[in-house]
């Protein structure tokens, strides 16, 4: 009866702390995952910001570059090209709810990606752009 | 003392009534009536790139169209989880506006701006609207309603809340 009682204990604590670890996404584990995907074919693979800076702010065959948008400056304001409505800053430094979830992440760089360049991001260019914005002072 | 209580209580009735009633016909000349955004997946999804817009401003088959193109929404990739996707057209449609918005071409028009009535109310002259505001750097685009619409991203288009910024300059 105890030992069924601590089983039960131990599970919904397990549970508890699953919960907060998915929660509680930090910019440095975008970092090490798209670090990690890029090395499964480019084993050498180590992030840059500079490539990511220069990445983020040139344009790819299309009319848009990311910086269209989002300004050179990750740390301030952007304003949609269209719209005109604001945007705000991209560092997670200026804007902590930037980099701290997978869902958000990973359906912004699905839908500027192709915006941008016509096509996803690879692993490698993503690992860049969140070096670079995680290097992005306040 | 006993015939003043029901005097008093019937006079302070009939003041809020006939400020319920004043309230009303100002809601009503203000042109906001539902104009419905609460929906917390819609507001998040549908209003980064733009303000989330009324549902009310389009028909049925307008926002089913939209929401079966998202992959190309306006020259802009807007994809959505098809989860999300259900839902917010759920939404969507169960606030639209009761009349067809399709165009003279029988397809559902699919640009708020594009409609009979937007038009109508957006023409120029018309409430101090100038010409080629729209395109102005304050401004920017019709989907910008809230460069007048001072509390559109709220879904509050009343009136005496708008402000048509200098033809050109910004605000």
């Amino acid at each position: 009866m105890k030992r069924h009682t601590l089983w039960i204990l131990l599970a919904g604590t397990a549970v508890l702390a699953g919960g907060v670890a998915r929660a509680a996404e930090t910019p440095a584990d975008f970092l090490a995952r798209y670090q990690n995907e890029a090395r499964q074919s480019a084993p050498g693979f180590s992030a840059s910001a500079e490539r990511g800076e220069k990445f983020f702010t040139t344009t790819h065959g299309g009319e848009w570059s990311c910086s269209t948008c989002h300004t050179k400056n990750p740390a301030a304001r952007g304003k949609h090209a269209n719209t005109g409505k604001a945007i705000e800053p991209m560092a997670p430094a200026a804007n902590p709810e930037r980099l701290a979830s997978t869902r958000s992440v990973e359906k912004w760089f699905g839908r500027n990606c192709k915006d941008v360049l016509g096509r996803v991001c690879t692993p490698a260019e993503k690992a860049d752009v969140v070096a670079w914005l995680m290097n992005s002072p306040r | 003392m006993t015939a003043t209580f029901p005097t008093r209580a019937l006079r302070a009735l009939a003041l809020v009534v006939a400020a319920g009633a004043a309230g009303l016909a100002l809601a009503d000349d203000d042109e906001n009536k539902r104009m419905n955004i609460n929906h917390p997946e819609y507001r998040s999804e549908c209003g980064s790139c733009h303000i989330a817009f009324p549902p009310a401003l389009l028909g049925t088959g307008s926002w089913r169209a939209m929401m079966a193109g998202l992959d190309k929404h306006f020259g802009s990739d807007a994809s959505l989880d098809a989860e999300t996707s259900a839902v917010i057209t759920k939404f969507l449609v169960a606030n639209a506006a009761r009349r067809d918005t399709s165009g003279s071409d029988g397809r559902p028009q699919l640009r708020i701006s594009d409609t009979p009535w937007f038009r109508k109310e957006h023409r120029d002259g018309h409430d101090g609207i100038t010409p080629g505001i729209f395109r102005s750097e304050a401004v920017k685009s019709a989907a910008n309603c809230a460069a007048c619409h001072r509390n559109a991203a709220e879904g509050d288009y009343s009136e005496r809340d708008i402000r048509i910024p200098r033809n050109g300059a910004r605000s």
